[in-house]
């Protein structure tokens, strides 16, 4: 028992530097980029074009029909063989964009769709052209309504960069997974892992509440 | 006064009713439009001389706001044509250029039924938008152009509140505001008091009856026949996407020649008799 508890408080640090330097920037970053694909491939599925809305369809639908862990290798391991190396580093930040991208795309066309119509009027009749009236009206209002399905995805982001560790990526399960084979305690050391997954999603909703409180400041009463 | 000075200030000014043809601010000359297989316009003729009101009355379904909002490009006709007061000509035959389309929306400013305020910007947020956004006027100067406009229809105290926080009639007077605002050639009314409690009605027609006396060139969309009969320099009836009398207000709502503009009035003006 003691020397169960002396390896947990050994291990958090290893553990949490895992999450420090590895998985919480990885996410954020995957997160960022993939904020700016889902908007542009929301602007394609709205944009009235055809082909455009065609091919936004088509890169959703690949993203959401195969599994991230696929995703990944395809990058890591297929790349290579056309001659399109990458370190472990670009390789997952490019996986998790994309990933995210193809998910929050429909989460921005739908938050999008929401704002009704007469606020594009009015933006329109006031001689907005329709990229300011999108800048200035309609997506401040859109990202009210996106935030709680945007912190689903990114809390799942968080999770999934544990994937990152099969593509070499010395994230927080790595760094686990490592303390946990050379100790010999795979149950104390997991939940150990999970514990801190736990802890930063908690922390991230939190960071939820308090953005979408300051967005309803507006509505409020 | 003309929109180009400062708005809503000053004595009126009105121009002098009949007779005299003042400048040209906007025609229209046989407007259709269809939503799929209706047929909302049938070829509607329309003019808008400065400094006069044009109130379009006639029951729902006759295509009254379609006209409104070809005006302000919210719709795009299928055929006719628009002449500017600049004289430029656009077309709806045919695909018509974007630049057009702009132009033509350039010269008015939409007040709406729903009043359409922008939920996440303050009252005179709203109002700044488009003269700081659009037209790249100075801030300062904007904004406090806009303190002067709110304080004149009554809501100096509300500048920095929500829309959400104000009466309908309020939000409607922020609507108006945000219109003249941009200091528009022509300013466009869709039913603006059709969404307000009763009680609410009258501060809303009275700030836009002040804009028709200081010389604001109007076209009103509107159920307030009394307000047409007072303020309107031309009544246009429609019904089923054709003009069926116009005139001035007096000839139409007192002695119309038209059974349908008869039967139409009989309605409004005793809903309980049949």
């Amino acid at each position: 028992m003691q020397s169960s508890l002396d390896l947990f408080g050994r291990a958090f640090w290893p553990i949490a530097s895992g999450a420090l330097v590895a998985s919480i920037p990885l996410a954020l970053a995957s997160m960022a980029i993939g904020l700016v694909i889902a908007l542009v491939v929301a602007m394609m599925r709205l944009s009235g074009r055809a082909w455009l809305s065609g091919l936004a369809r088509f890169y959703t639908s690949v993203i959401r029909g195969t599994p991230l862990l696929v995703q990944l290798f395809v990058v890591f391991y297929g790349l290579p063989s056309i001659g399109v190396r990458l370190d472990p580093w670009p390789s997952a930040i490019i996986a998790f964009s994309l990933n995210v991208g193809g998910y929050a795309a429909e989460v921005i066309r739908a938050a999008i769709l929401s704002v009704p119509k007469g606020q594009w009027e009015a933006a329109h009749t006031i001689g907005m052209s329709r990229g300011l009236a999108l800048r200035r009206i309609i997506l401040p209002q859109a990202a009210r309504v996106s935030v709680p399905p945007l912190s689903n995805t990114f809390i799942s982001l968080v999770k999934d960069t544990s994937l990152a560790s099969v593509i070499l990526v010395v994230e927080l399960f790595r760094q686990a997974q490592q303390i946990a084979t050379v100790s010999n305690q795979f149950l104390l050391i997991y939940l150990e892992a999970a514990l801190i997954y736990w802890v930063i999603c908690l922390v991230l909703s939190f960071g939820q509440d308090a953005l979408e409180k300051r967005l309803d400041r507006h509505v409020a009463r | 006064m003309s929109p180009a000075d400062p708005p809503l200030s000053g004595a009126s000014s009105r121009p002098a009713r009949p007779g005299q043809a003042a400048e040209l601010v906007l025609r229209v000359e046989g407007l259709r439009k269809s939503f799929g297989a209706t047929e909302v316009l049938k070829g509607i003729d329309l003019e808008v001389r400065r400094g006069r009101v044009v109130a379009i009355i006639g029951p729902s379904g006759s295509g009254k706001t379609t006209v409104l909002r070809s005006l302000n490009s919210l719709e795009v006709p299928d055929g006719g044509r628009a002449t500017l007061s600049d004289g430029r000509v656009v077309d709806f035959g045919g695909k018509v250029a974007k630049r057009d389309l702009l132009a033509l929306r350039d010269r008015s400013s939409m007040v709406f039924q729903h009043f359409n305020l922008f939920p996440h910007l303050t009252v005179l947020q709203n109002v700044v938008e488009g003269p700081i956004r659009v037209q790249g006027r100075d801030p300062e100067e904007a904004r406090a152009e806009a303190r002067e406009l709110l304080t004149r229809v009554g809501l100096a105290s509300r500048v920095d509140a929500w829309p959400v926080e104000l009466s309908g009639g309020q939000q409607q007077r922020v609507g108006i505001v945000r219109a003249l605002a941009l200091r528009p050639e022509l300013l466009l009314f869709d039913e603006p008091t059709s969404a307000l409690d009763p009680e609410l009605v009258g501060d809303v027609l009275s700030v836009v009856k002040e804009l028709a006396d200081e010389g604001w060139t109007m076209v009103v969309v509107t159920h307030e026949l009394e307000f047409a009969r007072r303020v309107a320099d031309e009544v246009v009836f429609m019904d089923d996407g054709v003009v069926v009398e116009r005139g001035a207000p007096a000839d139409v709502l007192n002695r119309p020649r038209e059974p349908r503009t008869q039967q139409f009035l009989r309605r409004v003006l005793k809903p309980l008799d049949d």
